[in-house]
């Protein structure tokens, strides 16, 4: 019982940063139909600049919102440059462009600044632990879990209360039709950049202080885990992409500690069978959306 | 109010539409008429911006405004009631309104909101259902409250009454008299040719892309060749 309860809290913590990841992803499938593969590099940017905020002498207070606004800026950036131009395109070339992005973004970092691991430090309260009966908690894991709560709460007020969250979902659900309504394709397709890029950011903030370091491709891992948690929530639809991650972190830990040893290493592999078994039985992932209309 | 002129759309390397000219007048209600195919979609698509023509123009109050975005012309008051009512059916009835209303202030889109209200009854009793719960005539209804919602000057319509049951039929030509006696400019795309001929002042028969008759009801009911027009051919 209590393993499961320790395994349980650690899966939340570890899916937490994997919800707000796929949550990111989901929101740009929603009013693009784009399956965005370069949604890491805004981690590998961040990473960068908060390896250049501490070497300077920055203290974490300061990397944390610089890091978020790094990754909102790098998403309107890569929108800019890149998306853009394939507005409306069919999904294969969305997909080759988000993909060419991605090694775009690291070839640039492997080029101009190097290609060893750049470590940084940590702030110490990461590893700090306290217990709750017979449990160890991570202070970290609490912070994650807190945050990425607020962050969802947040996150769905917007949605629900305010004209853009609405404009948002519209776009999402039936693009020409909200244009005809006068939803500018700018501002909603922009707008959802820069939420996706926020959410990117605070995903970023726990992922960069947990790791201490980054490299070139640093951005695969969060990437592949955002756009896998949206895959088994269902593609489209924000609440499964936030199921979607709370699922993977969850059979990561449980799997990790109840997997025989001479396996526990494969883990990831495991899960990545699991996954293709749930899609054998649910090809759509866990959420069924309606098929949405393309820009 | 609305002048278009030499109007050819085409989809790859068909003409959906060929040389259309028409215009509507400031507080008239315009019928669009013809047999299935004939490119009277197409014609409406194309003024609202969501298609772009391949020749041609289209004016409206004197500026040009062939081949705008949509989001655009909408703010320029011309609203489009799309075939197959195209509703969000995952938003709530008030939701679907306030998309509507998203290009005026928020005071004025809580004003318009209640006017809704009271216009449309069977709306209010659903203000809070999802849209996707409504039925083909509350749809409707809802499709053309949400294009209300912006304030148009122009309003268009594309087959109001397509797939409802009689009785339905007969809310949406009443709606559309009730607008015409609020003054409303109406353009609007019928299949119910001969119903539509008793509420427009005047109307235009497509057929395969060109405009072929324009006049009045009475007129355009009286002209034989055009029989086929009419009992949908």
């Amino acid at each position: 019982m209590t393993e499961l309860l320790q395994n349980l809290i650690d899966g939340l913590g570890r899916g937490s940063i994997y919800a707000l990841l796929a949550l990111g992803v989901g929101v740009i499938f929603g009013v693009m139909h784009l399956l965005n593969f370069a949604h890491g590099e805004l981690i590998t940017v961040s990473g960068y600049a908060a390896f250049w905020a501490l070497g300077s002498g920055w203290s974490w207070v300061l990397v944390v919102p610089l890091i978020i606004a790094v990754a909102i800026i790098t998403s309107l950036v890569i929108e800019r440059i890149a998306f853009s131009r394939v507005r409306g395109a069919d999904d294969f070339t969305l997909l080759l462009t988000s993909f060419g992005v991605h090694f775009v973004v690291s070839a640039l970092f492997l080029l101009y600044v190097s290609a060893s691991v750049k470590n940084f430090a940590r702030p110490g309260w990461v590893t700090n632990t306290y217990a709750l009966g017979s449990l160890r908690i991570e202070v970290f894991d609490t912070v994650v879990i807190g945050v990425t709560l607020v962050t969802l709460v947040a996150v769905t007020l917007l949605l629900q209360r305010t004209m853009f969250g609405l404009a948002l979902r519209a776009a999402a659900a039936d693009f020409e039709t909200a244009r005809l309504m006068g939803v500018k394709s700018d501002s909603v397709i922009r707008g959802a950049f820069a939420l996706s890029g926020l959410l990117a950011g605070i995903a970023g903030v726990f992922w960069l202080m947990r790791a201490g370091q980054t490299t070139p491709t640093a951005g695969i891992d969060p990437m592949l885990k955002g756009v896998l948690a949206a895959l088994v929530g269902g593609l489209g639809s924000l609440r499964g992409a936030v199921l979607g991650g709370f699922t993977l972190g969850l059979a990561e830990v449980v799997l990790r500690s109840r997997l025989p040893d001479s396996v526990a290493s494969l883990t990831e592999g495991v899960v990545f069978l699991l996954i293709a078994l749930l899609f054998v039985f649910r090809p759509q992932g866990i959420i069924t959306v309606a098929h949405a209309e393309r820009v | 109010m609305l002048e278009v002129a030499g109007l050819t759309t085409k989809y790859g390397a068909i003409s959906a539409l060929r040389k259309a000219t028409l215009r509507v007048g400031s507080g008239e209600v315009v019928g669009l008429i013809g047999p299935n195919g004939a490119g009277k979609t197409t014609l409406l698509s194309t003024i609202a911006g969501q298609l772009t023509p391949t020749a041609g123009s289209i004016s409206f109050d004197g500026t040009d405004i062939t081949g705008a975005p949509p989001e655009k012309l909408l703010r320029s008051g011309l609203a489009l009631v799309p075939e197959h009512r195209r509703i969000f059916v995952d938003l709530t009835v008030e939701e679907n309104l306030k998309i509507g209303g998203i290009t005026v202030s928020g005071t004025e889109r809580s004003g318009l909101l209640d006017e809704m209200a009271e216009q449309f009854p069977v709306l209010r009793d659903k203000w809070t259902t999802a849209a996707g719960f409504l039925s083909g005539g509350e749809a409707q209804q809802l499709a053309i409250a949400r294009a209300l919602m912006s304030r148009p000057r122009l309003l268009m319509m594309d087959e109001p009454s397509l797939g409802l049951a009689p009785v339905l039929v007969d809310v949406v030509f009443d709606l559309i008299e009730s607008l015409r006696a609020a003054g409303r400019t109406l353009l609007v795309v019928e299949q119910n040719a001969s119903r539509m001929l008793q509420v427009a002042d005047r109307a235009y028969v497509l057929r395969s892309g060109e405009v072929v008759a324009e006049g009045t009801g009475a007129e355009l009911r009286s002209r034989d060749d055009l029989f086929d027009t009419f009992v949908g051919g």
